[in-house]
């Protein structure tokens, strides 16, 4: 051992350095945020939950096409449909699996007239699993809670599309 | 009657000392995770109360509805006894700790022989729990607590006899009196500076937590521990450092006197320059915990025996020629 690294050693700088550096970082402002009061922000492509919007006059934007159903790769997607009494043909049935989703965005992507959407919520948990089975009262219920967020996050991204 | 009023008397006192010592020991487990958070730039534990400061209690509660898991190979007497004798002994040390010169439990005349004592059964509390586990990361675990705590208990034994050589007494409260004018961290600050980190291997706090290292004993002897056996091996874990610390502020900092002989600070009371002087070596502490990465085993063992202890051997021998030569040896 030569002296230098003897006085080191026996004076433990490294140790007091790095104390007083401990002592600095201490004071610094933290870089974690205060998760469940405050959120990070997230992207308006985020893809949390499904939502099914509908027009500003309240009629069901779906148009029962079913091409999110075709697309879904993990088809977690089942539509029914008839025709409705004024001759439109609507969804009886929109069930999403939320279990089996995988968040893809292929949906969001495939629809025509943007009634499925993927939300800025992905505080979704539940405890049991049966909650998961998203019907179509469900996600048109999020769609009416989310519009405004949804509404503004489809006209931020347009740009890029 | 005369007898129970005895009795009382003393059982109140105990309550007196134990209470506070027992919600200190859960208010400076929140102190130490904050501290460690906040040197990571976390925030730690907030939620629970004003800062996060009921943490402990929460986790106490958690604990105490969990259910307790007995190995159905283990040697259920020890298993069971284990967490007991470690939160036992360390409370019981408490009892010679003086927080003024009259506040104290027991003012025995061999008061730094008994805590130093108490503080080496400690590891009886963990080989019991690690063997009786009947499982081999315990097992492993308890053997390097057992070896870690005997060799670094034989320094702090020699940094007790340089302050003793000081005092002429094995009094707690002689030797607070006996830095009145200077503190024994100034003379002996090398013995102060080992002393310190001979406590961390003492208490299996990083850089030497080798018997809960996680990386390769699961969590030591703790592994087949749960619910509230589990929480009284981490309160006997707390209440030990917290002892470490108030052993090192009476050996060294001046226990429960003011930094200063004047006006202002001699007004306040002995107990809280006391408590002060604990925080502060406990921040010390939870700041260790935050900077140092783990010992190897083998370096830990060639600390313990090849530095620290002919170290502490040879300043015994300095202290002790200093004091003969200038005539300054305690007589009694």
């Amino acid at each position: 051992m030569n002296i230098s690294r003897f006085f080191k050693t026996i004076l433990m700088t490294d140790f007091i350095g790095g104390l007083f550096i401990a002592i600095k970082e201490l004071f610094k402002s933290k870089k974690t945020i205060n998760y469940p009061f405050e959120k990070g922000k997230i992207s308006p492509r985020f893809r949390g939950e499904h939502a099914l919007r509908r027009y500003p006059n309240g009629e069901e934007r779906c148009i029962a096409c079913k091409l999110c159903e075709a697309v879904c790769p993990a088809q977690a997607i089942t539509i029914e449909s008839a025709e409705r009494e004024d001759g439109s043909r609507k969804t009886t049935r929109y069930d999403i699996d939320m279990m089996k989703c995988i968040y893809c965005g292929l949906c969001e992507e495939s629809c025509p007239v943007d009634a499925i959407v993927q939300g800025p919520n992905f505080e979704f948990s539940t405890e049991t699993r049966e909650e998961l089975y998203y019907t179509k009262e469900k996600l048109l219920d999020n769609g009416d809670r989310w519009e405004n967020v949804l509404e503004a996050n489809i006209k931020a991204d347009n740009i890029h599309r | 009657m005369e007898y129970l009023n005895i009795v009382f008397q003393e059982v109140y006192k105990i309550l007196f000392l134990l209470v506070p010592v027992l919600v200190s020991v859960a208010m400076v487990v929140w102190l130490d995770r904050r501290v460690w958070a906040f040197v990571q730039k976390r925030q730690g534990p907030n939620v629970v109360g004003p800062f996060g400061l009921l943490q402990s209690l929460a986790d106490a509660l958690k604990y105490i509805f969990k259910e307790i898991i007995i190995p159905s190979s283990s040697n259920k007497v020890i298993f069971i006894l284990a967490p007991i004798v470690t939160m036992t002994l360390a409370l019981i040390a408490w009892a010679v700790i003086p927080f003024s010169a009259t506040q104290v439990l027991a003012d025995i005349n061999v008061g730094i022989l008994y805590l130093f004592a108490v503080s080496s059964l400690g590891v009886y509390g963990i080989i019991m729990g690690g063997w009786a586990s009947n499982s081999k990361y315990p097992f492993l675990g308890a053997i390097r607590s057992a070896a870690q705590m005997v060799s670094y208990e034989v320094s702090i034994g020699v940094i007790i006899i340089n302050v003793l050589l000081c005092v002429g007494s094995l009094n707690l409260n002689d030797i607070v009196i006996a830095q009145q004018n200077m503190w024994f961290v100034i003379p002996l600050f090398p013995m102060f500076v080992i002393f310190f980190i001979s406590a961390l291997a003492e208490t299996n706090r990083p850089p030497f937590d080798l018997p809960e290292a996680e990386a390769e004993l699961v969590a030591g002897y703790q592994t087949e521990y749960s619910g509230m056996m589990y929480a009284m091996f981490w309160l006997g874990e707390y209440a030990n450092i917290l002892l470490m610390c108030a052993m090192g502020a009476i050996l060294f900092l001046g226990g429960w006197m003011s930094p200063i002989d004047v006006y202002p600070f001699t007004l306040v009371p002995g107990a809280i320059w006391l408590i002060l002087k604990i925080l502060l070596l406990f921040i010390l502490f939870a700041l260790v915990k935050a900077i140092v990465p783990r010992y190897r085993y083998d370096q830990l063992m060639r600390l313990g025996w090849k530095v620290f202890l002919p170290l502490s051997l040879i300043w015994v021998v300095l202290t002790a020629s200093y004091l003969f030569y200038f005539n300054l040896l305690p007589v009694n």
